[in-house]
């Protein structure tokens, strides 16, 4: 199968109902996306997918192939996204499992609504920490919002 | 059983101990070159760091970061004796050696209540525990004791480097050390030269170790006491951060298993030729139990979802085995039935004990319970396993690396000295990465497709199912009570199974025993609240259900119990919860003083319309926190608005990481308060997966704000502190705004 993943196509031989979290890990070794639950319900494996967040660990590989996939890998391209300099600027991650996410949801609202009500942050950012990271999280995509930067 | 008795349990040196050995000095921590093997041009100091050609200093790390910022904290301890700037410090995991046991977190096991630390018992009791503690070597990554514990060895260990660093470059420029000095991580010299530390590698070669360190004067510290940045926070922000999960091997294989559904049950037979004919499938094979492990079925293939696939295609016959029927509901009847009873070991005991209550004018109590809960760190249990040429190499994500090896060891039939453990980073511990349950699995894969290496993940759903919950618990607690309502005696009775020998139990077989357990009454016996009488027993109550350490352990519930009981004496009295606390504080300033700086920061008795305020004061792991919670309650829900949170850590090493801290506990606290719930049925857990067991997600999460009210001295404990006193600050706070005493756990209100 042919998948466009960071901006670059790769051609993955994948059994077609394979989730795409482990095509990224198992075959691509891009092991940034977190397994976390396998039900979709934690949110760990968030990638965009045409620039909307998905959850990868139920989405199959077959759903994905020939359209834009973009990973934590590849979030800000040679240099870091905004949103990844607002997490190092609050301190966000503790453990830093979920953060890839985490990050990944908060590009992907961010792609929708330039400037997230705390209503909306709420509605977008279902991923679970255990760390309890929330607070932080919420004050980074508000500080990437305020500046203005725009998401890619 | 005697206090003598539990000391030595406690130690698990079964009394191996010779007198002679007493008198000796105790061990050294420093290490010497020889501890931390120099590589490629570098040159080790002592056993902790290491001068590298590029002038980085590396520092010998012997705990697992796992959120709790401990990678950052550590480090800034010898970064702080050298002057060299944090940025220049690289983190690197310590060899096994004793200098790097952690003889802390065993001190403050003992089981001394705060007030009786200064006595000659207590510090008789913890000179000998840290001298065996030495010995011992327990490189073991929790109880909040990594500050406490590397507070001397690591700074130490940077003044003696420092010492070195100023000698090498005195002999370089053949001045007298004394004329030179350590400035922003170079050398200079009184007549201007400079020298980068990278250019002094070699002639530290020369330079003796120093027989005296002297330490900086805490006034002068210039990083301890900072918010500096996370050393861990650049990786985790771009996918680059290698947890045990992510570890990639060349021709590595991946694991997947089917542990027995039902405790102690055991495989009867399977069949896995269906599985074996699927594509990339390698092997099926059938592990035993071990280490705490259930028995398991397990497919190896060159992915793991392919061997989840080929999994489900294998047929296995448990025998369901005589827990079958364990049931959570029926044992927590049984426990509750038990503290009507006598019996148990009475932990604490000063005045006459439960004896006084014969004296009260009344006598208050009430009946308090906690279920079992779940660790669900985020990264699913792991590990990596290689077995070549009569070595075996392990990659996991651990709290206890030297514990790790020797239950390897012991699975692979191998002498521990042939077992590499490689600590990765943590995605998420809470106490669960203390276990070594999944070891022995990825071993005896590995031997099974040995030498390719094998990575064994867990699903969420084994993750969940296959814990060591935090024990259920259920107490009694009595107050006697004089004229005016004020308590003057504390009586604790609890029942619960205890942690700490069943973990022995799984960690060292041959060291099971019963034994006292001073988790079981810790946050009952050991607060400072003034009462002439006080006694506290606890009976052990085993059942087939594991139970481990999570996050705090027994002050996660025996706050709970204690923080609403001193509420509901408070309003038995016709008194200001806050106000009746300091009352009972009255030669305990500390304490004290923190609850009313807490008090001022929340705004206490002032709160926004359809909120009410809860306060709980807990001490534990050598720090006091003093918590505000504010909350409402909407149909039927409880909704935490904002927790405000004041801190008594001794020395803050780094506030920023102390806040984040407070965050985390105050999070995972309330998903437990609020949600947290394991039960067992017919011998098997009931919830599976994050549907069944909630968390507190973004939506739900407060406010938290942080202060601090520094007071000198070791650093206490930080990464457990702040999760006890959230359960009953928003129990206390419920009673407030409903009238409802919510006496078990997860809160639920009566509609």
């Amino acid at each position: 199968m042919q998948f466009t993943i960071n901006g670059k196509s790769v051609q993955v031989d994948a059994d077609p109902t394979m989730p795409l979290l482990w095509v990224l890990r198992d075959l691509l070794d891009l092991t940034g996306t977190k397994f976390g639950c396998g039900i979709g319900a934690c949110g760990a494996c968030t990638v965009l997918v045409d620039n909307r967040a998905v959850r990868s660990c139920v989405t199959m590989a077959r759903d994905t192939a020939g359209r834009d996939i973009r990973t934590i890998e590849g979030l800000g391209g040679d240099a870091l996204h905004a949103l990844q300099q607002a997490w190092i600027d609050r301190q966000v991650p503790q453990c830093g499992y979920c953060q890839s996410g985490m990050l990944m949801a908060a590009a992907g609202l961010l792609a929708q609504t330039a400037s997230p009500s705390d209503t909306q942050i709420d509605a977008a950012m279902t991923n679970i920490c255990r760390c309890g990271t929330y607070q932080r999280v919420r004050e980074a995509i508000k500080l990437v919002a305020r500046s203005g930067r725009r998401s890619p | 059983m005697k206090r003598r008795a539990f000391l030595l349990g406690a130690l698990g040196t079964g009394g191996a101990l010779i007198v002679g050995w007493s008198f000796l000095p105790p061990r050294s921590r420093m290490g010497d070159r020889g501890t931390l093997p120099p590589l490629d041009g570098a040159v080790s100091l002592n056993g902790w760091l290491r001068i590298e050609p590029d002038g980085a200093v590396v520092v010998a790390m012997p705990r697992s970061e796992m959120g709790q910022g401990v990678y950052t904290g550590l480090a800034m301890l010898p970064a702080e004796e050298l002057d060299v700037p944090l940025a220049r410090v690289r983190i690197e995991q310590a060899p096994v050696d004793s200098i790097y046991g952690n003889v802390a977190m065993l001190v403050m096991s003992l089981p001394f209540h705060p007030d009786d630390e200064k006595s000659t018992k207590a510090r008789a009791s913890a000179w000998f525990v840290a001298k065996v503690a030495r010995e011992l070597g327990l490189q073991v990554t929790g109880g909040s004791s990594s500050l406490r514990d590397a507070w001397l060895p690591m700074r130490r260990a940077g003044a003696a480097a420092r010492a070195m660093l100023l000698e090498a470059a005195a002999r370089i420029w053949r001045v007298p050390a004394g004329e030179c000095s350590m400035v922003e991580g170079e050398v200079r010299h009184a007549g201007g030269r400079r020298l980068q530390l990278g250019e002094l590698v070699g002639a530290l070669r020369e330079v003796p170790l120093p027989s005296e360190v002297k330490l900086k004067d805490p006034k002068r510290f210039r990083l301890i006491g900072t918010p500096a940045a996370r050393l861990d926070v650049p990786d985790k922000v771009t996918g680059r951060a290698r947890f045990g999960i992510d570890v990639r091997l060349p021709g590595m294989l991946y694991a997947a298993l089917r542990p027995c559904p039902t405790l102690g049950g055991t495989l009867l037979s399977f069949d896995g030729d269906a599985a074996l004919a699927l594509p990339g499938v390698v092997r099926v094979s059938a592990l035993a139990a071990a280490a705490g492990c259930a028995p398991a079925v397990a497919v190896v293939a060159n992915s793991w979802w392919r061997a989840t696939q080929a999994l489900a295609g294998v047929r296995a016959d448990w025998d369901p085995g005589p827990y079958a029927g364990f049931d959570s509901a029926r044992l927590l009847a049984e426990m509750n039935a038990a503290l009507q009873n006598g019996g148990g070991f009475t932990y604490y005991k000063r005045g006459r004990g439960e004896a006084a209550l014969l004296d009260a004018v009344q006598v208050y109590g009430a009946d308090y319970s906690a279920p079992y809960l779940a660790h669900a760190t985020m990264e699913p249990m792991n590990c990596t396993a290689q077995f070549a040429r009569g070595r075996l190499r392990i990659w996991a994500p651990t709290q206890v690396p030297s514990i790790l090896r020797d239950v390897a060891a012991r699975a692979a039939g191998i002498d521990a000295a042939r077992v590499e453990v490689n600590v990765t980073l943590l995605g998420g511990g809470f106490g669960r990465r203390l276990e070594t349950d999944f070891v022995p699995q990825a071993v005896w894969l590995a031997r099974d497709v040995s030498p390719a290496p094998v990575q064994v993940i867990w699903t969420r759903e084994q993750d969940m199912t296959h814990d060591f919950y935090r024990p259920a618990a259920v107490a009694r607690l009595r107050a006697g009570l004089d004229g005016k309502r004020m308590p003057f005696s504390w009586v604790t009775r609890s029942v619960s199974d205890a942690v700490v020998p069943q973990y022995v139990s799984r960690a060292y077989p041959a060291l099971a025993m019963d034994m006292p357990d001073r988790t079981t009454v810790e946050g009952l016996f050991d607060q400072s609240y003034e009462f002439a009488h006080r006694q506290c027993t606890h009976l052990t109550w085993k059942s087939p259900a594991p139970v481990g350490f999570w996050r705090s352990v027994g002050h996660s519930h025996n706050a709970f119990f204690t923080e609403s009981f001193i509420d509901e004496l408070a309003h038995n009295a016709k008194a200001d919860p806050y106000d009746f606390r300091r009352l009972l504080l009255a030669r305990h300033a500390r304490h004290r003083t923190l609850l009313e700086y807490a008090a001022l920061k929340a705004g206490w008795g002032r709160v926004p319309n359809g909120r009410a305020q809860g306060v709980a004061l807990h001490e534990s792991f050598g720090t006091i926190v003093a918590q505000v919670a504010e909350v409402s309650v909407a149909h039927g829900a409880i909704r935490v608005h904002r927790v405000v949170c004041a801190v008594d850590c001794g020395t803050v090493v780094n506030p920023e990481l102390v806040a984040q801290q407070m965050e985390s506990a105050v999070v995972f606290g309330l998903s437990a308060a609020l949600y947290g719930e394991i039960t067992f049925k017919e011998g098997r857990v009931e919830q599976r997966n994050f549907p069944q067991y909630p968390v507190l997600g973004m939506a739900e999460a407060p406010v938290v704000e942080t202060y601090l009210l520094p007071n000198g001295g070791t650093p206490g404990g930080i990464g457990e502190v702040g999760t006890p006193p959230v359960a009953p600050a928003v129990a206390n706070a419920v009673y407030r705004l409903t009238g409802q005493r919510l006496r078990s756990l997860p809160l639920r209100l009566e509609s």
